[in-house]
């Protein structure tokens, strides 16, 4: 299979914060926004088409749960926290 | 001693017992409490409390005793009081409270606290949504951990498809569960702490862990060693075990610990004998974040032929932990304390040198004949699941939460004066982080900063005022143990929750100080020590 090429990493890069965006709860939310950008950040110099194969893979399965989280979390919703009154998104 | 039964002298509840405190134990057995200091100069007041019910708002308490507290031939009274009642229902003043009381001479009044909203616990979470109410910041992370999306979604097959026995050897579905268990012992559980599949016992959770370590250990060896090692600020199921093996006729050492809150290890040294067969030490403490030289202890038990055992429920997942190089012989852990399910754990039992124990559970021997009963499959694939992204997360919580934690203690320490921190300030977990208000009563602060769920210690004894064990074993002042409040920093905390909260505590501590007798005589320079308390 071919390397991965940086506009099929942005598009996932993108699909994985528009899931992430979805969580109802805040700090599950907040968590998976903060923990996608960074492992993009972290994994920006890497180069190695092996190495990129096997992180678009697990950004893959990453982005599978995070829409089968996502669902779950709608189905059990809980009030919305102090700090969201306060600022809403 | 000087003790007052509300019923009859004190307008403040019908079944509160008021107890002096200061340099005297306390003698109340009720649980939920708040303590209410008295104001040092005599004061004239009329009765103030005054509120309807359900209302939560500040009121002052007004000690209504005629003729003086009983014991007492004067109506005038100093002294450190604290008065302990139960929930908003019982601190409200009856509209029939004893008036005629309080046609005596007032002896001071308390000073304020708001009495803690009832819990809203509507039967339907959906309610609550629908209500619009909003729900408080969680920063108890050391109490429980929410569990990590990444966990539940491990777990679900198990609660769903995948139901068999996992000690069912005879069909396929049994198969499947068993080897979920296998692979969560042996590539998540045992490689996190560097252990052998083999030597990973699951269990209900750190509690069960620590008892089975402890008593099994004790008990298998009793023909010969009769003296077990273990120290003060340990958690409650420990020293628990302990006093069983106590009534059991064996012998217990509880170390007291430095003021940092880490165990002397000369004098640990000195503490074991011939007959000692365990030294149980816990990794990380639960209330003050302390982390123990657990190397330096494993190679000091090792060069004894003494048992370690470390109970790491705070520590597995967020320090770097390894059985071999630390020399552990046995080890607690928890799953609801990594953001895995509750209600399992896992016991680590060394191999070579060979560990024995007595199993407290006897049945169908599953797990080595050491704990029956059939393992929890989705449990335990949650708990590998727990330790599999602990460890792949490790070091990017462990910074994260670093410099949460900064960002909190140094907001308030530069806006707060007189706080402390408990613990040493060095070798500790971050995440944990304990300070003392001076001068504020922490109970009374934990119920102004109701938007944000916290604890003044752990979450077992949470239920009573008693200052925590913990902080007076590492010598803290009566007043500072009773002004403690512990910040639970994880990988779920945002900034936003740390101002908050940060926020909210610079607030209500300068508020409760600016009511507080003793902060007023702080201010005006008189030294507290100095002052002679009347009663003791």
């Amino acid at each position: 299979m071919a390397a991965s090429t940086s506009a099929q990493v942005i598009s996932l890069y993108r699909m994985l914060l528009r899931e992430s965006k979805k969580f109802p709860a805040y700090n599950y939310r907040t968590y998976a926004l903060r923990r996608v950008r960074d492992a993009f950040r972290a994994n920006r110099n890497v180069n190695d088409p092996k190495a990129v194969e096997r992180l678009m893979e697990e950004g893959e399965q990453t982005l599978a749960l995070l829409q089968r989280q996502v669902s779950i979390g709608k189905m059990y919703e809980t009030q919305k926290t102090i700090l969201e009154e306060k600022t809403p998104r | 001693m000087l003790k007052v039964t509300a019923g009859s002298d004190v307008a403040v509840s019908g079944r509160s017992v008021i107890t002096a405190a200061r340099g005297s134990a306390y003698e109340t057995k009720t649980s939920r409490s708040v303590a209410l200091l008295i104001r040092l100069r005599t004061v004239r007041l009329p009765v103030t409390a005054s509120a309807a019910p359900g209302a939560s708002l500040c009121f002052s308490v007004v000690l209504c005793v005629p003729g003086g507290l009983p014991g007492q031939t004067g109506s005038r009274f100093s002294g450190f009081l604290s008065v302990f009642s139960g929930s908003q229902r019982r601190c409200l003043p009856r509209a029939g409270a004893p008036r005629a009381a309080c046609s005596g001479r007032w002896s001071g009044f308390m000073c304020g606290w708001e009495p803690r909203r009832e819990p809203p616990h509507p039967a339907n979470p959906r309610d609550a949504v629908e209500a619009g109410e909003l729900r408080p910041l969680y920063m108890d992370f050391q109490a429980t951990t929410p569990m990590d999306p990444r966990v539940l979604d491990a777990m679900l097959p198990y609660q769903v498809n995948f139901y068999g026995n996992p000690h069912s050897r005879t069909h396929a579905y049994g198969w499947e569960s068993e080897g979920a268990m296998e692979r969560a012992r042996k590539q998540q559980v045992a490689d996190l702490i560097a252990a052998d599949p083999r030597e990973i016992i699951f269990t209900s959770g750190a509690t069960e862990s620590n008892n089975m370590a402890i008593k099994g250990v004790a008990r298998f060896y009793r023909a010969k060693k009769r003296h077990v090692i273990t120290t003060q600020t340990e958690h409650k199921c420990v020293l628990d075990s302990c006093r069983v093996l106590e009534a059991e006729g064996f012998d217990v050492t509880y170390l007291p610990v430095q003021k940092n809150g880490l165990v002397d290890l000369e004098l640990l040294e000195r503490s074991i004998r011939p007959d000692t067969s365990l030294v149980s030490v816990m990794a990380v403490n639960n209330e003050i974040g302390v982390k123990q030289p657990i190397k330096e202890i494993g190679r000091l038990c090792r060069s004894k032929g003494v048992f370690f055992h470390t109970d790491a429920a705070q520590a597995v997942g967020k320090i770097p932990l390894n059985v071999t190089a630390s020399n552990i012989d046995l080890m607690s852990i928890s799953g609801h304390k990594i953001y895995g399910p509750k209600g399992v754990g896992a016991l680590y039992v060394r191999r070579r040198p060979r560990v024995r124990l007595e199993p407290l559970q006897n049945g169908g021997g599953q797990e080595r004949g050491l704990r029956s009963g059939t393992v929890p499959t989705p449990l335990a694939v949650g708990l590998g699941a727990a330790c599999l992204i602990a460890q792949q997360e490790m070091q990017y919580d462990h910074h994260r939460v670093s410099m949460l934690a900064n960002r909190l203690v140094q907001k308030i320490m530069l806006e707060l004066p007189d706080v402390v921190m408990n613990g040493d300030p060095e070798q500790r977990y971050p995440g944990c982080v304990n300070l003392s208000f001076a001068y504020v009563e922490g109970e009374s602060l934990l119920m102004a900063l109701k938007d944000v769920a916290l604890s003044s210690g752990s979450a077992c004894t949470s239920a009573s005022l008693e200052p925590s064990y913990v902080l007076r074993a590492i010598g803290a002042d009566e007043d500072l143990a009773h002004s403690s409040i512990r910040f639970g920093i994880g990988r779920f905390t945002t900034e936003e929750e740390v101002d908050y909260t940060a926020e909210k505590c610079i607030q209500q501590v300068t508020r409760l100080r600016e009511m507080s007798p003793l902060w007023e005589m702080v201010q005006e320079g008189i030294n507290l020590k100095s002052i002679n308390w009347t009663q003791h």
